[in-house]
């Protein structure tokens, strides 16, 4: 019977011992954290995209408390977020500005293919194969998809072998922009039409003979364009989302029907 | 404690009795924190790191405490408990000194705790009789073990995911138990390893 107790007792006193011990230590290498880090992360989307540019969702929400980052980072929350973290903070909410994701690529299956392919069907990987992919158009897309599989929002998808994004799904996360081998895609204001879907900034001819789709740097959009929101560089057109106003001349003189505006706004014309 | 014991000991704990390939000691987070090299790395850094400090701190209370007072029958629950303590202790102490380790190991630090490798070889310790030196050189080269198999595994799963032409059938947890088993028998060609 002894034996029993002794044991109830080494172990009791063990148990009590390291319990002792953790107390004592919890108090020792104690960190203080500030409450409102958690508050500011339930704010916050929770889908640890990065897009905000911090590692994740909480390491963000550390640096709004710690280090006064700015509070519009986080797409996915969007002004919702914004205006619950402005509460826990005390500081003004701002007006934030939702963007998406653009592929400035249209050519897909529109655009030559030089060889046929037969690798891994990644982009990052077609994308170092010899002259940069299967395409022609050593710039456009390759369209196997890479964007795709990592957006985790299931905004993108290949269509006629181009990727196309969803505005409505994409949270404006970057993952897909800072996968595509060939930085094609960037982010736009939400709603924004018109944006130019090409990024070949090879001379009108050279252009042509790989793709039918891709811009020539014909600068007839720059011409006529009322706003002087669009210019040709380095042989591509390239609009200013902050002049453009909509009013869809570009698109309509546009001779490779390149630029998609289906909701320009006609009266906007008249203001040279 | 002679160097030939030591590397005897050594090799045995990494190649020949593999924790994960051939004692199938920790298959829990060999498969769960798998799916990525870094975080592969990480979890087998840190199950090193407590099974070195568990075996020299189990070997102080079984030799110290259990055997003077014929408690041997208790060690499993005594291992538990230092353990868990200790373990505890580490994300403590690393939260506030090396708070970037920290952040690198994040959940898989209480993970250990119930690591059955970690409580493997503790007891392995115990039933081999080995003396101080040998549990520590046991503790660490077996969390090497761990380390280098689930680095491996974790490199193959990745390039499991990336390239290979599996069947639908068997994408995501089917092929990597079924790589797993491969791993396995790919080890088990150690185990005619003598040495000295």
């Amino acid at each position: 019977m002894t034996n029993v107790w002794l044991a109830v007792a080494v172990l009791g006193g063990l148990g009590a011992f390291f319990g002792l011990l953790l107390a004592i230590s919890s108090k020792v290498f104690y960190v203080k954290t500030d409450e409102r880090i958690e508050k500011v992360a339930s704010c916050l989307n929770g889908a640890n995209c990065g897009g905000c540019g911090y590692a994740g969702c909480s390491a963000y929400a550390a640096a709004i408390v710690e280090d006064g980052a700015p509070i519009d980072r986080c797409t996915p929350a969007g002004q919702e977020g914004v205006k619950g973290i402005a509460a826990i903070m005390g500081v003004e909410a701002v007006e934030m500005q939702r963007m998406v994701a653009f592929v400035r690529c249209s050519g897909g299956d529109k655009a030559q293919v030089k060889y046929a392919y037969n690798g891994l069907q990644d982009c990052t990987v077609a994308a170092q194969a010899i002259g940069g992919g299967q395409r022609s158009c050593a710039y456009g897309c390759l369209g196997f998809g890479s964007c795709v599989a990592a957006c985790r929002f299931g905004a993108l998808s290949i269509v006629d072998g181009v990727a196309k994004v969803d505005p409505e799904k994409c949270q404006g996360c970057k993952a897909c922009v800072e996968t595509c081998p060939k930085h094609l895609i960037d982010l736009i204001p939400y709603g924004f039409e018109g944006a130019v879907p090409c990024a070949n900034t090879d001379k009108g001819g050279i252009t042509r003979k790989v793709c039918e789709s891709g811009c020539l740097g014909c600068h007839l959009c720059e011409k006529f364009c009322p706003h002087n929101a669009i210019h040709v560089v380095d042989n591509l057109s390239v609009k200013d989302y902050s002049k453009c106003q909509n009013c869809g001349i570009c698109a309509e003189k546009c001779p490779r029907k390149l630029i998609y505006m289906p909701h320009m706004d006609v009266s906007k014309r008249t203001t040279a | 404690m002679s160097l030939t014991g030591i590397v005897s000991i050594a090799l045995g704990a990494i190649l020949i009795e593999n924790f994960i390939f051939s004692q199938f000691l920790g298959i829990c987070p060999f498969l769960g924190v798998s799916r990525k090299v870094d975080t592969a790395l990480g979890m087998g850094l840190a199950v090193t790191f407590v099974m070195a400090l568990a075996s020299v701190f189990c070997w102080l209370v079984n030799t110290l405490l259990l055997v003077p007072l014929n408690l041997t029958y208790m060690q499993t629950v005594a291992y538990i408990l230092v353990i868990a303590a200790l373990v505890q202790f580490v994300e403590m102490f690393l939260k506030k000194s090396i708070p970037g380790l920290y952040q690198a190991l994040g959940i898989y630090l209480p993970l250990i705790t119930t690591n059955c490798a970690v409580l493997g070889v503790v007891l392995l310790n115990t039933q081999k009789n080995y003396d101080f030196l040998s549990s520590l050189v046991y503790g660490v080269t077996g969390g090497i073990g761990f380390l280098v198999a689930i680095v491996l595994f974790a490199s193959v799963r990745e390039r499991l995911d990336l390239t290979a032409d599996c069947p639908r059938s068997f994408e995501g947890f089917p092929i990597a138990l079924i790589s797993a088993g491969l791993l396995a028998l790919a080890f088990m060609g150690f185990s005619g390893l003598k040495v000295f």
